[in-house]
């Protein structure tokens, strides 16, 4: 038979037998235990498949990544912490913090101010869910995609040639440009630029779940305001902001991760190179370009240690969110 | 809240130039909201008119002058990527990739939320934070463990490594969404079913599973394009082992990376990457938009 065709069965059919006859089959597996004992097995044979998935895909290889954090290149000895040294110390490595940095603050102002500006504008338009899937779509875009649209919007041709890329088409008959994106190393722009083409993508994000908080504002409330001669203004900096806070903290940490764990765009479009270098590309490069394992390994620890706080954030609000249940 | 409702008209009338100056305000939105939406949809449809153009007229002209001169556009970009340029098998790998890895994280996660919601045992608060609190794991810090673990089962470079690994990084946020909506199901209707002799087996397929579709949906859309749009875990997984089985993301990456000159054809390559969760995406919108409003916690 077809190699390929016996993966679509096993893809379409047997993953789901399987499974299924997996929850069916534990009532059999029961039946060993007395009466009495079963309600307290039960949940564990329900749990077993998500828990082994996930002591083998998360629990392990993070404690294996920490003790090889330690070890050299090869893992034949324990060096102390000689590949956390190596990262605060090297400049590439530096570079790569300094942008992970200028991508945490630029994309989360641009997407979560830019998401909440969307959301307020569209409230008060006719066309709302239309503008906001406009805006929302580039989500399903992957990021290898959006590094392809993004680089025919950055093509750059040199002065007196008709200019093919959009934006410097369009910024050249006002007399600034053409500007070299993305092509040479001095130009400090380049990591702008990779956090401009993700806040296209993660702009739609924030919108839709600032959106719905909007829609949770009493109008009575915004309505009984701007009857007392408050301004938009007013009404937006006295009301609407202070409401939409928590909301803001939340996609705030959602938006911060996706900064620090930057990865896709940056592989795409430069791989590191013309000063944007990211951590995540970093680590992939001291896998498979250096291999060493170590480093590799201390970056993913360095990435996780940063991302604990934020996350943590996110689950304090989410067992707040439980006892209000 | 009637004085409010009967103020409002006075409110609008007392200054004389109201009407207006909120006119001009009105156009002013349409204005900027329109602007908003151009910015937004210019890019893709940069590269949508790309895509039908040959290459001499993609080096020497932008996409807008395609509609001074809509002769230029062609489909041989199309013809030959999907001929030559191994976009097709890669569409089917992506496709092999993506179902498991989305029905699997989605069944399993499901019998963990219903024993989390509906079964007491020692621990289960605990428990459930746990695995929640393992949405702190940045993927980067499973890797090389999971390739020296892939390696001894001969599983680096098949789809099977992709099948489990993404269960295990879609798990705890599938667990959390899955078992905050079955949580919320009506008590009565599981307990009737229990004093009507129904086991939990069957109280999960006939009830629970059912009740959970809208959540089921969300997560099942959020999970097909994230696997769909995965780049880093196919490229650490299969990328370098196994060419042959690489996904669209790996194959339209190493064309940016190859091409140099060929770029009229690496248009055509990504939209084809996009068409099917664009369209997953336009048709059940719906249920995406629910499904990250109610489980922003994702990182």
């Amino acid at each position: 038979m077809d190699p390929r065709l016996t993966t679509a069965l096993i893809v379409v059919v047997g993953v789901p037998a399987v499974l299924i006859g997996y929850i069916v089959a534990t009532e059999q597996v029961l039946r060993v235990f007395p009466q009495r004992a079963q309600p307290r097995v039960r949940p564990w044979l329900w749990l077993f498949p998500a828990l082994a998935f996930l002591f083998v895909f998360l629990v392990y290889p993070t404690v294996g990544t920490l003790i090889r954090s330690l070890q050299d290149q090869l893992g034949k000895h324990f060096i102390g912490l000689a590949n956390y040294a190596w990262f605060f110390g090297d400049s590439g490595t530096l570079g790569a913090l300094k942008n992970n940095v200028i991508w945490i603050v630029l994309l989360t102002v641009l997407t979560v101010g830019l998401g909440m500006l969307i959301a307020i504008l569209v409230d008060r338009v006719r066309y709302e869910s239309f503008a906001k899937s406009v805006i929302f779509v580039p989500l399903a875009i992957s990021a290898t995609a959006a590094s392809v649209i993004w680089l025919f919007m950055f093509v750059y041709q040199p002065p007196g040639v008709a200019q093919t890329g959009t934006l410097n088409a369009a910024i050249t008959p006002l007399g600034v440009g053409p500007l070299p994106f993305l092509t040479i190393s001095n130009f400090s722009f380049n990591t702008i630029l990779l956090v401009i083409v993700t806040t296209w993508t993660w702009t739609g994000f924030c919108m839709v779940i600032i959106s719905a908080a909007l829609k949770g504002i009493n109008a009575e409330l915004l309505e009984a305001a701007r009857v007392d001669g408050a301004t938009e203004w007013q009404v937006f900096k006295g009301i609407i902001f202070p409401l939409l806070t928590p909301t803001l903290a939340v996609v705030s940490t959602t938006i911060i991760i996706t900064a620090l764990k930057a990865f896709d765009i940056v592989y795409v479009m430069t791989n590191g190179a013309f000063d944007t270098q990211v951590i995540a590309n970093s680590m992939y490069q001291e896998m498979f370009n250096f291999g060493d394992f170590g480093r590799g390994s201390a970056i993913a620890i360095v990435l996780m240690i940063a991302i604990i706080p934020v996350m943590a954030v996110n689950i304090k609000r989410f067992q707040a969110q439980e006892a209000i249940r | 809240m009637t004085s409010l409702a009967a103020s409002a008209p006075t409110a609008a009338t007392t200054t004389g130039s109201g009407p207006v100056r909120r006119r001009l305000g009105r156009l002013g939105l349409h204005f900027v909201v329109i602007l908003l939406m151009a910015i937004w949809l210019i890019p893709t449809i940069g590269l949508f008119v790309n895509s039908f153009r040959p290459e001499a007229a993609v080096q020497t002209s932008g996409w807008w002058t395609a509609i001074f001169q809509p002769s230029q556009l062609t489909l041989q970009n199309y013809t030959y990527v999907l001929g030559q340029a191994g976009i097709w098998p890669a569409f089917i790998n992506s496709l092999f990739i993506t179902i498991p890895a989305t029905v699997i994280p989605i069944l399993v996660a499901a019998f963990a939320a219903y024993a989390f919601a509906w079964m007491s045992f020692p621990g289960r608060n605990l428990l459930f934070v746990v695995v929640v609190g393992l949405l702190v794991v940045p993927l980067q810090t499973t890797f090389i463990p999971i390739i020296q673990l892939f390696a001894v089962f001969h599983l680096n470079g098949q789809f099977m490594a992709l099948w489990l690994a993404h269960t295990g990084y879609g798990l705890p946020f599938a667990i959390y969404l899955l078992r905050n909506f079955m949580g919320s199901l009506p008590r009565e209707v599981f307990e009737s079913a229990s004093i009507d002799g129904a086991s939990h087996v069957t109280s999960f397929l006939r009830l629970a599973l059912p009740m959970t579709v809208p959540a089921i949906a969300a997560l099942a859309i959020f999970q097909f394009l994230f696997v769909w749009n995965d780049l880093l875990v196919a490229l650490i997984y299969v990328g370098a082992a196994n060419p042959q089985n690489a996904p669209l993301t790996i194959v339209v990456a190493n064309l940016v990376g190859s091409l140099g000159q060929g770029w009229w054809y690496l248009a055509a390559a990504a939209f084809l990457s996009m068409a099917l969760p664009l369209a997953v995406f336009l048709t059940l919108q719906r249920y995406f938009v629910r499904g990250i409003v109610g489980g922003s916690v994702k990182g």
